[in-house]
């Protein structure tokens, strides 16, 4: 069995730390050391065409994915039982997840097409340009699937487990992996891949999801800005 | 009242004579980079036209500059910053690289290795971008040098709003202009206000608006949100770039490579005061050909004992103040009133003036009829409708265009009369308000044009500002990170991860 014995406690009790720390050691060590290799690297510019639906609908769709992960998977459950039995939770991630993720990964696709066929694109694509859209079609993909899967069992034990599971890796509970033996290996692959996704952003353009973040900051400042060297003279 | 400095440009068009010695030295100094190919921080176009990019000056399609609400507050045309950040993901404003032209170089190797053919071997235009061959080249950064193209095309140009414009179709009534463009190093900036990462800035000490390289994360909307079209995508590295005015020649006390190498000599920089604490109001004054006047208004005169005091509080050097007295900027701008700022109408107070240029009169008038006013020729018996230059330079007020083109009518009238010894023409002189001093003064800076009176820049003191013994043996002007070229060739972090290939210079096999 692949994932059973150590190789499940490797892959799903250790790897998602390995994963997270090199997140976050490897953006700060780029945002301090390579600033000038840290941004969107947005092909806008070079074909406009179809990368305004395209873009829109991923970003969009996405952002709602991974909210919605966070909220759905950490959110306390005290600040959750009182309104929604794990049953109707379910339910709301299924039909939330399930729409979002479908236009996040119809735009993935439509960007994926234009960056393998368009010539200009495809030309100054980097290799990791195209294995981060591979990678998150698959993993977007893989997200999908567990929606038919859940609909089997719509009791809400399956999403109890997986909430179990996250909130065990962030909680540093040492068996949490042991909660995944024995879940489809769906899900499964969908938490490995998304792990991986954490590991290679920092060598990647995902980086700018910082950046994104960061640029909610644009709401409070002023329009304009001055910048001055006088400060040191007085 | 806030007093600060800057160093701003005037271009005399009436002397510009198309030769694109500024585009060549700026594009050979700082955009002759890959990803850059496309970029000409300093173009010069030929008006009537619609220019480069295409269409630029059409503010309802590419949404620059500012716009005006109705309670007085300013906001940027493509949306305030909650607009902005959902347009984040894909500016919908944004030029592509066919808008301003798909950079190509030709096959030569073919030239060198084609085989034995019946017909001469011929270099085929390769894409810059794509690395293929181009059918045929559409676009290119000066495709209506000297009225190329047909009048139907160039005709969409913005500044022919108001004019009767089917007559200047045809080859008798014909006009033209040089339009030399670079950054305006704004008092009112859009493209530092549309910056998410706040990248953007102006220079406190002498006005230059610069992008902070390593904080650019390449979200597009300083391109859309400059009105001048004067911001540039870079796409290999993805940051934008834009006119850095030479700030390390300026600092230095030296013109910018375009200034300093006009064969022209129709460039002028010298230091304006204005008041930052009026940028604000006068950049939302209500009606759009009022701009002109505000933003004079905020230029402070130099030789006003209360000026120099307030200014020498908010911290500006001596040298400054002394340049400023001697400013040609300043004479153009607020003491001849011959110089205008492109486009007022965008509100962003624009710091690159010009000269408007006189031109020939009209044949037909020409052949008997000359409408004079007075000792000078009327105005509107000029080639280039007057109502053409105002769109251009006051957003349509003709008063002051034809204030202007009068008073560089009445010096040359003046000096023909004295250098033919005819006497000294003062009549024509109290026509358009000058006096005798002034008008010899013009004359020194418009005809002579010293290049001590062309350029009066004194230099930044920077060895206040930083540590002057830590910078030795340090790298000057270079891109990315201090020394490094900003593209690793093997690092994990780096731009180069996956080696982007550079276009190889050679026809494919199709």
């Amino acid at each position: 069995m692949m994932f059973g014995g150590y190789l499940n406690t490797f892959l799903f009790g250790i790897y998602p730390y390995l994963a997270l720390a090199t997140l976050v050691v490897g953006s700060l060590i780029r945002f301090d050391r390579e600033p000038y290799t840290w941004k969107s690297d947005s092909s806008q510019m070079l074909r406009k065409r179809r990368l305004r639906l395209g873009s829109n609908l991923f970003h969009y769709g996405v952002l709602v994915v991974v909210i919605g992960h966070f909220v759905g998977f950490l959110a306390p459950d005290w600040a959750v039982r009182w309104a929604l039995d794990p049953a109707v939770h379910q339910l709301v991630a299924m039909l939330a997840g399930g729409v979002a993720g479908l236009i996040a990964i119809i735009g993935l696709s439509i960007l994926l097409h234009r960056r393998l066929g368009d010539p200009r694109i495809r030309r100054n694509s980097r290799k990791w340009d195209i294995a981060i859209v591979l990678m998150l079609w698959l993993q977007l993909a893989l997200g999908l699937l567990t929606v038919p899967l859940s609909a089997q069992h719509m009791d809400g034990a399956m999403f109890e487990v997986m909430t179990s599971y996250v909130k065990g890796i962030v909680t540093f509970q040492g068996g949490a992996a042991d909660l995944l033996l024995g879940t489809p290996m769906i899900y499964r692959l969908h938490i490995l891949l998304g792990f991986t996704l954490f590991l290679v952003s920092p060598f990647t353009r995902m980086i700018h999801i910082w950046s994104g973040m960061g640029a909610l900051a644009y709401i409070a400042r002023p329009y304009q800005l001055v910048r001055t060297r006088r400060s040191l003279a007085r | 009242m806030k007093i600060r400095a800057q160093i701003a440009m005037v271009l005399n068009l009436d002397k510009c004579i198309g030769c694109h010695t500024c585009s060549v030295t700026c594009k050979n100094v700082w955009t002759s980079r890959q990803g850059m190919e496309y970029a000409w921080f300093n173009n010069v176009e030929t008006k009537p036209g619609i220019g480069y990019p295409k269409d630029w000056e059409n503010q309802a399609r590419w949404r620059g500059g500012w716009k005006r609400k109705r309670n007085g507050k300013l906001v940027p045309k493509q949306g305030g910053k909650w607009a902005i950040l959902a347009n984040i993901f894909a500016n919908p404003n944004l030029p592509e690289i066919d808008d301003y032209y798909e950079p190509f170089t030709f096959d030569y190797e073919h030239l060198q290795t084609a085989p034995e053919l019946p017909a001469a071997p011929v270099a085929r235009p390769l894409s810059l971008v794509s690395g293929r061959t181009m059918d045929k080249i559409e676009w290119g950064p000066n495709w209506e040098e000297i009225l190329g193209g047909e009048f139907a095309k160039r005709s969409q140009d913005y500044n022919f709003d108001a004019v009767q414009k089917d007559i200047y179709g045809q080859f008798e009534n014909t006009f033209m202009m040089y339009l030399p463009r670079l950054c305006e190093h704004c008092l009112n900036p859009t493209c530092v206000a549309s910056c998410p990462s706040g990248s953007i800035y102006k220079r406190e000490e002498d006005g230059i608006v610069l992008i902070d390289q390593d904080k650019c994360r390449g979200w597009r909307m300083c391109v859309s949100g400059c009105p001048y079209k004067k911001i540039y995508y870079n796409w290999n590295t993805g940051k934008a770039e834009k006119c850095i005015f030479c700030y390390p020649r300026i600092e230095a006390g030296q013109p910018t490579v375009c200034s300093e190498t006009c064969v022209g000599r129709i460039r002028y920089l010298g230091v304006l005061l204005y008041d930052a604490d009026g940028i604000e109001s006068a950049a939302a004054t209500e009606d759009v050909k009022d701009l002109y006047a505000a933003q004079l208004a905020l230029f402070l005169d130099p030789n006003d004992p209360q000026v120099q005091a307030q200014a020498r509080a908010d911290g500006v050097p001596e040298a400054w103040l002394d340049a400023a007295k001697r400013s040609p900027a300043y004479k153009m701008a607020v003491e001849w009133k011959i110089a205008f700022p492109l486009h007022p109408e965008y509100r962003t107070l624009p710091m690159v003036w010009y000269v408007p240029p006189l031109s020939p009169i009209q044949s037909h008038a020409n052949a008997g009829a000359i409408g004079m006013a007075g000792e000078l020729p009327d105005i509107r018996s000029l080639r280039i409708p007057v109502k053409y230059l105002a769109n251009l330079l006051t957003a349509g007020d003709e008063a002051p265009v034809i204030a202007a083109l009068e008073r560089m009518l009445a010096m040359r009238a003046f000096y023909r009369s004295r250098q033919l010894g005819m006497g000294e023409n003062c009549e024509v002189l109290d026509q358009v308000g000058l006096s005798l001093s002034e008008v010899e003064e013009m004359h020194r800076y418009l005809a002579i044009a010293n290049y001590e009176d062309r350029f009066v820049i004194p230099t930044a003191h920077r060895e206040e500002a930083e540590n002057a013994y830590a910078l030795r043996g340090d790298c000057g002007f270079s891109f990315g990170n201090g020394c490094d070229s900003g593209e690793p060739k093997s690092s994990l972090f780096g731009g180069k991860m996956g080696r982007r290939k550079l276009t190889p210079v050679r026809m494919l096999e199709e």
